[in-house]
């Protein structure tokens, strides 16, 4: 796996230790942490001034479990002070080991209980589109895992048979899935008429190269692949 | 009233660019004109009911007023950690339609029944409003206020409907005036409870809207004896009547749908009697209580 395009800015990098201490990161914070950085950095169209403005682009992280890097890049994005970092899942924190909406500038959903994103996606999705909103993309971010949660599957076929075009899920794999995915996640993507991509995980221009090849008519799904969360 | 739900709502859609229907397949055909006129705003998932609660919730975090429907048991039983994640903890409303209540379908047997329904909103955030109504005329009248706001409706359409309609009972309406109790009737359990109470000397008062209880309507009007008569589980407004009168003394009898399993078909009709809310069991348990 190359880290040749991989680089993390310090910023970032003390906005997780800030938030993590001297803890080892947990593998699942770490899992996301560049594709969210490059979502943040290069892809979405969001404004930390305008967290509101309707017309921007959706990133729901379905997977809400370890959101450290999730808090981290938006800390170093400006959506909240830095120093909300400090005190994680403290009693007068807006920052749990889930993240909720409600609390934190820029967190587009709650989440936790795994499957849930994908289905709030399609419904932002075809808010926006009913209301004449064409400019905005919506993201949901999904783990390997949490695909096992069959509410995924009622938002894939849903969103295939329709063509959801302004919709891109992406799915962290460390192939922590317990009865895996044979065939590869792409293919359960696919059969339901998405377009997919597969990228290093970890190299930030594989990554923005997935995101950016979808195409106008269809749903688009980027399997990024990480070291195994077991291994 | 399902008839009812399809004309009011395709009416908002008509007249309200927020308003917007999601359906997993029940239905479908009574939307079919809505459709093809919004078809952005009238969204069939299909056979999915979390993607429906789901839809739900991310069309009202971009700011429509969804209306979302399908038989009570898939609608509210199947899908509840939707209602309670993509709704509740997201901080957003919906309109939730039921129809086929406690025992509409009776002969589809207990997988197409909910007389839990209202009990489980009930475990959820407490800003919810749930609607019974017991005529269409009400359900109309109900169904077109809940476009106005964004907060969390349930509404409980029931095939079984009273003689007349009585939009105004969002709080207790007192239909009928006595001594010795308050008998409360909720959504189409008034028609059997004026039957069966009938040359009694007790209060009848009634609502179609039982969340938020009105307990100040309640305190003022009940002497120290209380019928409630609901058309899904029994007690399932009992705590909010002891809370209403918990510095009065008072007896309470909760009547409503049973919580064992009758496992039998037949007609709504049947169920009444086999779980007491027909006119001559109602008259025999309330009149007990009453004279007691």
């Amino acid at each position: 796996m190359t880290l040749a395009t991989t680089t993390r800015p310090a910023e970032l990098m003390a906005a997780l230790y800030r938030l993590t201490g001297d803890e080892k990161h947990a593998p699942a914070a770490l899992s996301t942490l560049d594709v969210l950085w490059v979502l943040y950095d290069r892809i979405l169209r969001v404004d930390p001034a305008r967290p509101d403005d309707p017309d921007r682009d959706r990133f729901l992280l379905s997977k809400g479990h370890g959101p450290a890097a999730y808090y981290a890049v938006l800390a170093t994005k400006g959506f909240f002070p830095a120093d909300w970092l400090d005190d994680l899942a403290g009693p007068g924190s807006r920052l749990g080991h889930h993240p909720d909406r409600n609390l934190v500038p820029g967190v587009e959903i709650s989440a936790g209980s795994l499957g849930h994103g994908l289905g709030l996606g399609v419904g932002t999705a075809l808010g926006l589109r009913a209301q004449g909103r064409t400019a905005p993309h919506v993201y949901v971010l999904v783990g390997d895992a949490e695909l096992d949660e069959g509410s995924n599957h009622e938002a894939i076929a849903y969103a295939g048979a329709t063509g959801l075009a302004s919709l891109t899920a992406i799915v962290i794999d460390n192939r922590s899935a317990t009865h895996g995915w044979p065939g590869g996640i792409a293919a359960r993507f696919a059969v339901n008429g998405w377009t997919t991509a597969e990228v290093d995980g970890r190299d930030h221009d594989d990554i923005a190269r997935g995101l950016l090849t979808r195409s106008p008519d269809r749903p688009h799904v980027v399997v990024a692949r990480v070291e195994p969360k077991f291994s | 009233m399902r008839e009812t739900f399809i004309d009011t709502t395709t009416a908002l859609l008509d007249d309200d660019p927020r308003t917007a229907v999601v359906l997993a397949d029940i239905s479908v055909d009574g939307f079919a004109p809505a459709v093809r006129r919004h078809p952005d705003r009238v969204v069939n998932v299909g056979i999915r009911e979390q993607l429906m609660l789901g839809v739900a919730g991310g069309l009202a975090l971009t700011g429509l007023r969804p209306y979302v429907h399908s038989y009570a048991p898939f609608l509210i039983d199947r899908a509840y950690e939707q209602i309670k994640l993509d709704l509740d903890h997201q901080g957003v409303g919906a309109v939730l339609v039921s129809i086929g209540g406690s025992y509409d379908a009776s002969a589809e047997g207990r997988t197409h029944q909910s007389p839990g329904d209202v009990a489980l909103i009930d475990t959820l955030n407490g800003g919810w409003t749930v609607h019974v109504p017991g005529h269409p005329d009400e359900a109309a009248v109900l169904l077109r206020t809940a476009a106005r706001h964004d907060d969390p409706v349930y509404a409980r359409l029931s095939g079984r409907a009273n003689a007349d309609a009585y939009p105004d009972a969002g709080t207790l309406r007192v239909l009928r005036r006595g001594a010795r109790a308050t008998v409360v009737a909720v959504g189409p359990m008034l028609d059997p409870v004026l039957a069966a109470t009938r040359g009694l000397d007790v209060t009848v008062a009634y609502t179609h809207t039982p969340r938020p209880f009105d307990a100040a309507g309640l305190r003022a009007i009940a002497g120290d004896r209380v019928v409630l008569v609901e058309p899904y589980l029994a007690g399932t407004s009992a705590r909010l009547v002891a809370a209403a009168l918990s510095d009065v003394p008072h007896r309470l009898l909760s009547l409503g749908v049973g919580r064992a399993e009758v496992r039998r078909y037949g007609s709504p009709a049947d169920h009444d009697r086999w779980h007491g809310l027909d006119p001559a069991s109602l008259r025999s348990r309330i009149g007990g209580f009453v004279n007691g």
